[in-house]
C-alpha cells in the first residue's frame, strides 16, 4: 500500500490522528494522545498489517526544539513499509508504550529512554537498559553536561600537562 | 664462583642460585594472563594466544578466573561499568599481580578520549598498569614486546628484600 492510502485508511478509522505534512516527507506524523489506537490499527487491519517493528529511533533537537521518536514499521505479509513520527515537548511529554503490540518496542523504548531521555507511559518495565542505574541524565541530550566524577573515578580527560 | 641459575655445580644435579633469581625466573616464566576482552583489541589478543603466535611458549596462558592469573591483560574499552568490575577483579588477585595495558582504549581512552561520556580515559586511573602497549589495535607480535617487556622488569625484582 502506497503512503497516500494509508494515511487515508488511518484517518478515517481515527480521526485527527494523523498531523499534516509536506507530501513529499515520507512519513506520518501521529499526536501522541492517538498513538495506541493508530497502532492498534496498523498492526490488525487486514489491508495494513505492520506486524514487525524494525526500530525505533529518539532524536533530540535541540535545547529549544522538541524530542521525537521514529517507528519503522514493515509488513512481513505485504512488504510494505511506514516510519511513523511522534514528537513531545522536552519537559514532560509522554508517548503511549506500544511494548504490548510489538515485543521489539520493550527494549527499544527502554534505550530511548535511556539516552534521550523520552518517557513511554505503561511500558511494562521501565529502567534503563545500558548505563548504570545510578546514571544521572540522558547522555545523547545535546545540553546534556558529562559529569566530573562517576563513582569516584574521572569522567572527562584530564588535560592538564599536555595542552 | 659463577653464582647464576644455570651454572653446573660439580654434581650434575645441583644448582647454585640466589633465591631471588629462582622466584624471578619462576615467576617471569609463568604470566598466566587474566583476559580482560573488552573491544576490538580482543581479537588480536586471541590471535596472539592462537598457534601462529602462541603465546603459550612463554609460559602465557589465559584465564578466565582471578584467583588463578598472575598478570591481567587488559585490551579493549573500559567503560565506567566495566570499570568498577576491573577494580573489584583486581583486589581480589593474589600478589604477585601484574598489569599490561593493550591498545590505547585502555592506555588513555583512545577515539574516545575527548567525547566518550561512558569510557575511562586510561585505565590506569583505578588500577596501577606496568607495561603499556600502544596501538589500534596493537599486532600479536607488540603484544609479545609487552609480555617480554613485562618479563624483564619481573627479572629485575628484588621479591625477599624490601625495595628501599
Ligand atoms: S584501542 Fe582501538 S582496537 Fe583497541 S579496543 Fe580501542 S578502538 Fe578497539
Amino acid at each position: 500500500m502506497e503512503l497516500a492510502e494509508i494515511i487515508t485508511r488511518v484517518n478515517t478509522a481515527v480521526p485527527g490522528a494523523i498531523v499534516p505534512t509536506e507530501d513529499d516527507a515520507g512519513f506520518i506524523q501521529v499526536e501522541p494522545k492517538h498513538w495506541l489506537k493508530v497502532a492498534q490499527l496498523l498492526k490488525d487491519d487486514p489491508e495494513l498489517r505492520f506486524d514487525s517493528l524494525m526500530c525505533i529511533t529518539g532524536v533530540d533537537e535541540g535545547p529549544e526544539g522538541r524530542l521525537w521518536a521514529a517507528y519503522n514499521l514493515h509488513s512481513m505479509e505485504l512488504l510494505h513499509k511506514l516510519e511513523v513520527r511522534i514528537f513531545v515537548n522536552r519537559k514532560n511529554g509522554s508517548i503511549p508504550s506500544v511494548a504490548n503490540l510489538w515485543r521489539t518496542a520493550d527494549w527499544h523504548e527502554r534505550e530511548a529512554y535511556d539516552l534521550i531521555g523520552i518517557k513511554f507511559k505503561g511500558h511494562p518495565d521501565f529502567r534503563r537498559i545500558l548505563l548504570p542505574y545510578d546514571w544521572e541524565g540522558h547522555p545523547l541530550r545535546k545540553d546534556f553536561e558529562t559529569p566530573d566524577y562517576y563513582r569516584g573515578m574521572p569522567v572527562p580527560k584530564d588535560k592538564r600537562g599536555w595542552e | 664462583m659463577d653464582l647464576s641459575l644455570d651454572h653446573r655445580f660439580e654434581k650434575d644435579n645441583i644448582l647454585v642460585g640466589k633465591l631471588d633469581d629462582l622466584i624471578n625466573w619462576a615467576r617471569s616464566n609463568s604470566q598466566w594472563y587474566f583476559q580482560f576482552g573488552l573491544a576490538c583489541c580482543a581479537i588480536e589478543m586471541i590471535a596472539a594466544a592462537q598457534p601462529r603466535h602462541d603465546l603459550e611458549r612463554f609460559g602465557a596462558m589465559p584465564r578466565a578466573s582471578p584467583r588463578q592469573s598472575d598478570v591481567i591483560l587488559v585490551s579493549g574499552t573500559v567503560t565506567l561499568t566495566m570499570a568498577t568490575r576491573v577494580k573489584r577483579l583486581y583486589y581480589q588477585m593474589a600478589d604477585p599481580k601484574y598489569i599490561i595495558s593493550m591498545g590505547s582504549c585502555a592506555n588513555s581512552g583512545g577515539p574516545y578520549w575527548e567525547h566518550g561520556y561512558h569510557v575511562l580515559k586510561g585505565v590506569d586511573l583505578i588500577i596501577p598498569v606496568d607495561v603499556y602497549v600502544p596501538g589500534c589495535p596493537p599486532r600479536p607480535e607488540a603484544l609479545i614486546e609487552g609480555l617480554l617487556e613485562l618479563r624483564k622488569k619481573i627479572r629485575e625484582e628484588t621479591p625477599l628484600r624490601k625495595v628501599s
